[in-house]
């Protein structure tokens, strides 16, 4: 039975270069998502690099029949930070809002999307922001199945359509700090841009070998690919209208087709996770965050 | 001189947090509603207005910490929270989501509004905006910011600034923090703790004690040697040919010698972390932090053996204040 929600390809949280960029946009400009959320979203350090292929993957995907938005950075500290923030407006693209910072520059009326990396917890937050303009909202990936419920709920009563996480390495914390330069002995200030050498993150294991985390400069990840693959089902029910898909270096076009299939009914959930699984990188599988006993756990069979 | 805002877990610690000398103590109800959610911690209603009374008559002001993000479904907890924090004749509650600040704003406007360090809002921009809509008279700053940077955001806000000298210290912007419910289901945001005890395991393993957080190996230290607590981004990993502490050393914040530093950046008050510690160590501390901001508003130098006794044969760091820290 077809899942009445759509799928949207948030902004990519590595450092790649431009060559890479324009790739992937091209690619992702043929798969069946309904939008695409670029920019720069980690480390202002990284935008000049990469900036020039912004307004050409947006023509791309525009031209594609995508909508398209232009995220904030996620921790806005330095005054270029503040700057890249208050331009964004500028762009004349929706903005999807990952730090409050954002709000300062968005006119009361103008219509915003707000991203993951902001707390939307409880109704009472999610009000306040439909009501300063929020259209959509992506809910921070920790959420239970029903506190996302509860939310999908008032979203539906507001005109929000509310997404969840779901397809990426899990965006976990966010830092002063680079631990790719630490990792590095670099400081912050002379990183030499190491971060562009894991285009996926820096794998970090426990002591005991167990895979656990993965550091993207000032970000750290989980190591894990969550995927809602097994809870697209329990999703749909709750009311939840989209799906987020974080891009990752390798298969991303096929992951999207995969995740438009289980959507459209033609490929069940078991049979998507097993053709994910060895697509992830470090190639495991997580949904705990929504359904389970930890962020980490995986409903599915392992192996 | 700087406001000195220091720990209360218990009535006990904040009786002694007040004849230490503590301008204002922070403290919360024992339930979700505070970021240090522990057994055996925190205060009951009746608690709360008798510790409000008890500082009031002895000169002291009393914070409530309503800092962590409501459950959806279950917000009335945290408004009960807020109405009951006035009546208690609470002199500011600190928040950090944003439905509870507008909730509080329309239903409480007379009760004077903290922005937690739980909001991390780092930036003017963010503080002008908290402001603004929800009339937040002081702002608690994420430890991520340099001195410098302190100074640059009080140049360009309105409303007061509240720095971490000591304590605990998050290497994460707080607030955005899920590598806890990554690892146990439990996380500061939602359930008020971190790295929680109730999932801590230890296990003698040859000639080793490894200490496991959900499973997850935090840690591992020769038997006999003392062993910290496993507090998920205080652990030693392995990364590709590096093993260690691969996000923060098991340190925790001292910036006593920033504090003239601190007070030229135009910082209001300075907050000790710690409510989960014993009231002897918040009097202690706090008896040594008050004759430090004494001294530096009397323009005298630091009282440096008494602080220097605070952090013996511990390892602790300036953090995010020294840009090197990065």
């Amino acid at each position: 039975m077809p899942l009445p929600m759509d799928l949207t390809v948030g902004p990519n949280l590595f450092f790649w270069d431009a060559e890479a960029v324009r790739a992937f946009y091209e690619g992702l400009a043929a798969t069946p998502v309904a939008r695409v959320v670029l920019g720069e979203v980690v480390c202002s350090k990284r935008l000049p690099f990469w900036q020039d292929e912004i307004p050409r993957a947006v023509e791309t995907l525009l031209e594609a029949g995508k909508e398209v938005a232009v995220t904030s950075l996620a921790l806005v500290t330095l005054p270029r930070e503040r700057r890249m923030t208050a331009d964004l407006p500028g762009t004349g693209l929706p903005i999807e809002v990952n730090d409050l910072t954002a709000l300062l520059h968005i006119p009361e009326g103008q219509p915003f999307w707000v991203g993951p990396l902001v707390n939307v917890y409880n109704e009472g937050t999610l009000r306040w922001l439909a009501a300063r303009g929020a259209t959509r909202v992506c809910l921070p990936p920790e959420l239970p199945l029903a506190s996302i419920r509860a939310l999908a709920r008032t979203g539906r009563d507001l005109g929000v359509a509310v997404e969840v996480w779901g397809h990426g390495r899990v965006p976990l914390a966010i830092s002063g700090r680079c631990y790719h330069a630490r990792l590095h002995d670099r400081p912050k200030d002379a990183c030499l841009f190491v971060c562009g050498e894991d285009p996926d993150g820096r794998d970090v294991e426990t002591l005991d070998g167990q895979p656990f985390l993965a550091v993207n400069g000032v970000q750290t990840l989980s190591q894990s690919t969550a995927s809602m693959a097994l809870q697209a089902g329990a999703l749909a029910e709750a009311g939840v209208a989209s799906l987020r898909l974080s891009p990752q270096s390798r298969d991303f076009a096929d992951i999207c087709a995969g995740y438009a299939d289980l959507l459209a009914g033609s490929l069940p959930g078991e049979a998507l996770a097993r053709r994910l699984a060895p697509l992830a990188p470090g190639g495991r599988l997580s949904d705990g965050f929504v359904n389970g006993p930890s962020g980490a756990a995986w409903s599915g069979p392992h192996g | 001189m700087m406001e000195l805002v220091c720990p209360a877990g218990t009535p006990a610690a904040l009786r002694a947090a007040v004849q230490a000398g503590a301008h204002a103590v922070y403290c919360g109800f024992a339930d979700e509603t505070n970021a240090r959610n522990f057994p055996g911690l925190n205060f009951s209603r009746e608690e709360m207005a008798a510790g409000v009374a008890h500082a009031h008559a002895n000169g002291a002001k009393v914070l409530v910490a309503i800092n962590t993000f409501p459950r959806a479904g279950s917000e009335d907890l945290w408004h009960r929270a807020v109405a009951d924090a006035e009546s208690a004749g609470a002199d500011a509650v600190i928040l950090a989501d944003l439905g509870l600040l507008a909730h509080a704003a329309e239903h409480h406007p007379r009760l004077r509004r903290h922005l937690s360090v739980q909001a991390a809002a780092a930036n003017p921009d963010a503080i002008n905006f908290y402001a603004e809509a929800f009339g937040v008279r002081r702002v608690v700053l994420p430890r991520v910011l340099t001195v410098e940077e302190i100074a640059a955001i009080n140049r360009d806000i309105d409303v007061e600034t509240e720095v971490f000298v000591f304590g605990g210290l998050c290497v994460m912007a707080e607030g955005r923090c899920s590598l806890s419910s990554y690892a146990t289901g439990r996380s500061p945001n939602m359930n008020g703790v971190c790295s929680p005890a109730s999932h801590v395991a230890y296990a003698e393993e040859g000639d080793e004690l490894a200490a496991r957080l959900g499973g997850f190996t935090i840690h591992r230290t020769p038997k006999g040697a003392p062993a910290p607590y496993p507090t998920l981004c205080k652990g030693a990993f392995v990364s590709g040919d590096q093993t260690g502490h691969v996000f923060e050393d098991p340190v925790s914040l001292d910036a006593t010698r920033l504090i003239p530093a601190l007070a030229k950046a135009g910082v209001s008050a300075l907050k000790i972390e710690g409510r989960q510690r014993s009231r002897a160590y918040v009097a202690e501390v706090v008896r040594s932090f008050r004759a430090a901001v004494e001294a530096q508003a009397a323009g005298r130098p630091l009282p440096e053996a008494t602080l220097a006794k605070l952090t013996e044969g511990q390892a602790a760091t300036t953090g995010a204040y020294a840009k090197i820290w990065r």
